[in-house]
């Protein structure tokens, strides 16, 4: 351990956009009213896929504020993390003093990857040309092609100049965004991150993608209900898109100007199951190792947890997994704490969906109640937890988990403490 | 702690494997010539950086081979080849005890671009099952894991071309925190039409004809840079656990330094000295003890000016060599500072600084010792390895021999 390893890092400032809401009001309304945001993919015409459901956020980046020079740069993904970063500043209050002690972590999955498509579309005049017209692309298509450009983006809308980069490892990218800016204040490189993850991923050779692997939800006639974690007749996740941006802050550094806080980030660790690169084993022992690590490294004991905010996508596999996971961590605490999946409302945002689970735990302890796993009428017989269904619990929450699992096989756990 | 590399594994533009890499670099043999792999000749830049003689099916398991992208598969075979150069074997460490953090800048570009054609041309019936994850940044860290059994954390960063240092600092994090061996580095490749097309958006392309002249970083006729594909993977490890199993050291990640330059207007110096300076504290060392300096050698007028600032700053004029070997390989992006760290521990291993090939009139007012045309041979005991990566991103990471490590 690092000397500076006593360094405690709070969230002081939260911004979301997600499906049903933008903005952290919004989207903790949409939450605790255990209300869903799934709907007929609107996006583009859809007849030919075999999953057209999506949850797709009603974000306009005019209206947010957004110029048009700035629209035209940003794919959307980098529009939704930039007004979520501006969101939570202004909820922090922070204001940048010495920029060279402000860094940056920016979680996405698939990057750039509506306007990659819709650039392709036009270089290739629709898939006929395989030498691709390159006097036809837009000058921003390099920002696109290299992600990093979303970590330049909130940079500059911030002024940080300490160390900055873009996490992505899959659909747990965003809590290792997190869990990589924690580790930056405590080694003592930044005092302030300006961290979260981002991801506006649908699009055509997405939706695609995730049919030919049947990893998504066909029950096209009933969008509002697609989402359906743990329950007995889920059949696969709801394409999401969304972001959350956090003010991360050293504890003192938050303490001496009086800032809110919300909860400690106490612990966080990432394993890999080296077993498939979409596969699950279904004991689950990875991410079980992740929890285990986790909790070490919050000096918290299992039976501390009081809510756990699941990866719960709504594929068979996962929620198995995952349950196993639980249980083989927390033993029999396990049965005797709430566990839920805010994707049965919001879909699966991919690489931005572990930054707004963050989110939703951090409004968990502040709010003193846990939102609910919406859909779940009949629960899986393998999945035998207390999932919340349907309603929201107000409950005392001090200590959340919260988990993620994706694609290369990659399972993360972050703890969240309340801060007496 | 200190943290160790016990392996390197290269694909290089200018060599394929450490030794044919190594022996290329030193004598200033380039590898960058006409794009082969799809006909250029209708677009404005048409030279790269291919790594020769590589036959995916020579290296990578046949199941594997319809699921990866060409630069997976080469990151793949540069991990097997920095373990067995480390003389590891994974399956007789603990599994959670190894761990692999990579850098990536645009993934597997060339696989998505196939499918992309598919789903546009064909329908969404003809897409791969695999493109879901064969095109993504993670892909490298997730497939070098399964093949070598690697429980424990995983990363994937991206910050263009400074990710190969970023990644490797996250690594030297990983082993601090008592993983025994982090798998680390980068490895990029898109050289298809649509990567190429992405390429040439950023106007920093070098539209030369002649290999020779294409990419002069701190030459007063530096026109931009020709991009390459491949990198490096190391090994890293606990000193005191690569000593316990008698493992030869190539040297000692010692320090590391991340800093994003200031937004365009703002009036602020721009954070690359920052970021060396940062990096040779680290290491608890003082820039007078630095012997090399590898360059991120933008090959832009501008950013060459940048970089040159920034060293004369920390060294004083003509204070330290400086050299770009990659004038020989092109910019490799994530895999770029990976391979110049790489550069960087074979020169604390074999006495001999890399040239900078190509350079016939150094751009005036940088004040750079600048190692040209023929290798330097030196004694090398610490190194400072420079990367930056588009839009921004500064990093800088120190290499020294064991004997100034912490």
């Amino acid at each position: 351990m690092t000397s500076t390893s006593d360094r405690r890092v709070v969230i002081t400032g939260i911004g979301v956009i997600a499906p049903g809401g933008l903005g952290t009001k919004a989207f903790w309304e949409l939450l605790t009213a255990g209300r869903t945001a799934t709907r007929t993919l609107s996006f583009f015409d859809a007849t030919p896929f075999r999953s057209r459901v999506a949850a797709e956020a009603d974000f306009d980046p005019v209206a947010e504020g957004l110029s048009p020079q700035e629209v035209r740069r940003m794919d959307r993904a980098a529009q939704m993390a930039v007004v979520c970063t501006r969101e939570a500043l202004a909820d922090s209050g922070f204001e940048v003093a010495d920029p060279t002690r402000v860094g940056v972590s920016v979680g996405t999955a698939v990057g750039a990857t509506m306007s990659l498509e819709e650039e392709y579309v036009v270089v290739s005049d629709g898939g006929r040309k395989w030498l691709t017209d390159h006097r036809y692309a837009t000058p921003h298509l390099y920002d696109y092609l290299v992600p990093s450009s979303f970590a330049r983006e909130v940079a500059w809308s911030v002024g940080a100049e300490g160390p900055a980069t873009v996490v992505s490892t899959g659909c747990t990218s965003g809590l290792d965004s997190v869990g990589h800016a924690r580790e930056l204040i405590r080694e003592g490189s930044a005092d302030v991150m300006i961290a979260g993850a981002t991801d506006a991923p649908i699009s055509p050779i997405t939706v695609a993608c995730f049919d030919a692997i049947k990893a998504t939800t066909a029950r096209n006639d009933d969008p509002t209900h697609a989402s359906r974690p743990f329950d007995n007749s889920r059949d696969g996740f709801v394409l999401g898109e969304g972001s959350a941006m956090f003010v991360l802050e050293e504890l003192e550094h938050a303490r001496r100007r009086g800032a809110q806080i919300y909860a400690e980030l106490v612990g966080f660790a990432s394993r890999s199951n080296a077993f498939h690169m979409t596969g699950l084993r279904p004991d689950g022992r990875e991410m079980a190792e992740a929890i285990r690590v986790a909790l070490a490294d919050a000096r918290l004991p299992g039976d501390a947890v009081d809510y756990i905010n699941a990866h719960g996508s709504g594929t068979k596999q996962n929620d198995r997994h995952e349950t196993a996971a639980f249980k083989r961590s927390l033993g029999d605490h396990a049965y005797r704490t709430p566990v839920s999946s805010i994707k049965s409302m919001i879909g699966h945002s991919l690489g931005a969906i572990g930054s707004i689970e963050i989110a939703a735990s951090a409004l968990a302890i502040k709010h003193g109640a846990v939102p609910p796993t919406a859909n779940l009428h009949e629960r899986d017989p393998e999945c035998d937890l207390d999932y919340v269904p349907l309603t929201a619990r107000e409950q005392q929450t001090d200590v959340v988990l919260s988990v993620g699992s994706g694609f290369g096989g990659f399972q993360s756990a972050m703890l969240l403490a309340r801060v007496a | 702690m200190t943290t160790v590399v016990t392996g390197v594994g290269v694909a290089a533009p200018n060599g394929l494997g450490r030794d044919a890499f190594w022996a290329a670099t030193v004598a200033g043999v380039g590898g960058i010539g006409p794009i082969s792999r799809f006909d250029p000749s209708g677009y404005p830049a048409q030279l790269a950086g291919e790594v020769p003689g590589y036959e995916a099916a020579d290296h990578i398991p046949s199941r594997l081979m319809a699921q990866t992208d060409h630069m997976t598969r080469l990151s793949l075979t540069a991990a097997q080849w920095a373990l067995a150069d480390a003389s590891v074997d994974p399956s007789a460490l603990p599994e959670f005890g190894m761990g692999v953090v990579t850098a990536s800048a645009s993934g597997g570009f060339e696989f998505g671009h196939r499918e992309l054609e598919k789903l546009w041309s064909k329908g969404s019936e003809h897409v791969s099952a695999y493109q879901s994850f064969a095109w993504f940044y993670a892909v490298n860290t997730g497939q070098i894991s399964i093949r070598h059994g690697m429980r424990g954390p995983t990363g994937v960063l991206v910050t263009e071309q400074a990710g190969g240092l970023d990644a490797v600092a996250q690594a030297r994090r990983q082993v601090r925190k008592g993983v025994q061996l982090v798998m680390t580095g980068g490895v990029d490749a898109s050289l298809c039409p649509w990567g190429w097309t992405a390429q040439l958006a950023n106007g920093l392309l070098s539209t030369g004809r002649d290999p020779a002249t294409a990419f002069l970083p701190f030459d007063a006729n530096a026109s931009g840079y020709v991009p390459g594909e491949g990198g490096a993977i190391l090994v890293l490890e606990d000193e005191q656990a690569a000593a316990r199993r008698g493992a030869a050291v190539y040297g000692v990640i010692a320090g590391y330094g991340a800093t994003f330059d200031p937004r365009p207007g703002s009036g602020r110096p721009p954070g690359l000295r920052r970021a060396a300076e940062m990096a040779v504290a680290d290491a608890g060392l003082t820039p007078a003890d630095i012997d090399v300096v590898f360059a991120d050698g933008a090959g832009v007028a501008e950013l060459d000016r940048v970089e040159a600032e920034a060293i004369t700053a920390v060294f004083g004029p003509r204070g330290v060599p400086v050299t770009a070997p990659k004038t020989m390989t092109g910019r490799l992006y994530s895999g770029g500072a990976a391979l110049d760290l790489v550069s960087a521990l074979l020169s604390i291993r074999h006495g001999v600084i890399p040239p900078t090939t190509n350079i016939r009139q150094p751009a005036e007012g940088l004040h750079l010792d600048l190692v040209r045309d023929v290798a330097r041979e030196t004694p090398v005991r610490a190194a400072l390895v420079l990367a930056r990566g588009y839009g921004g991103f500064n990093a800088a990471m120190v290499v020294t021999d064991e004997r100034n490590g912490r």
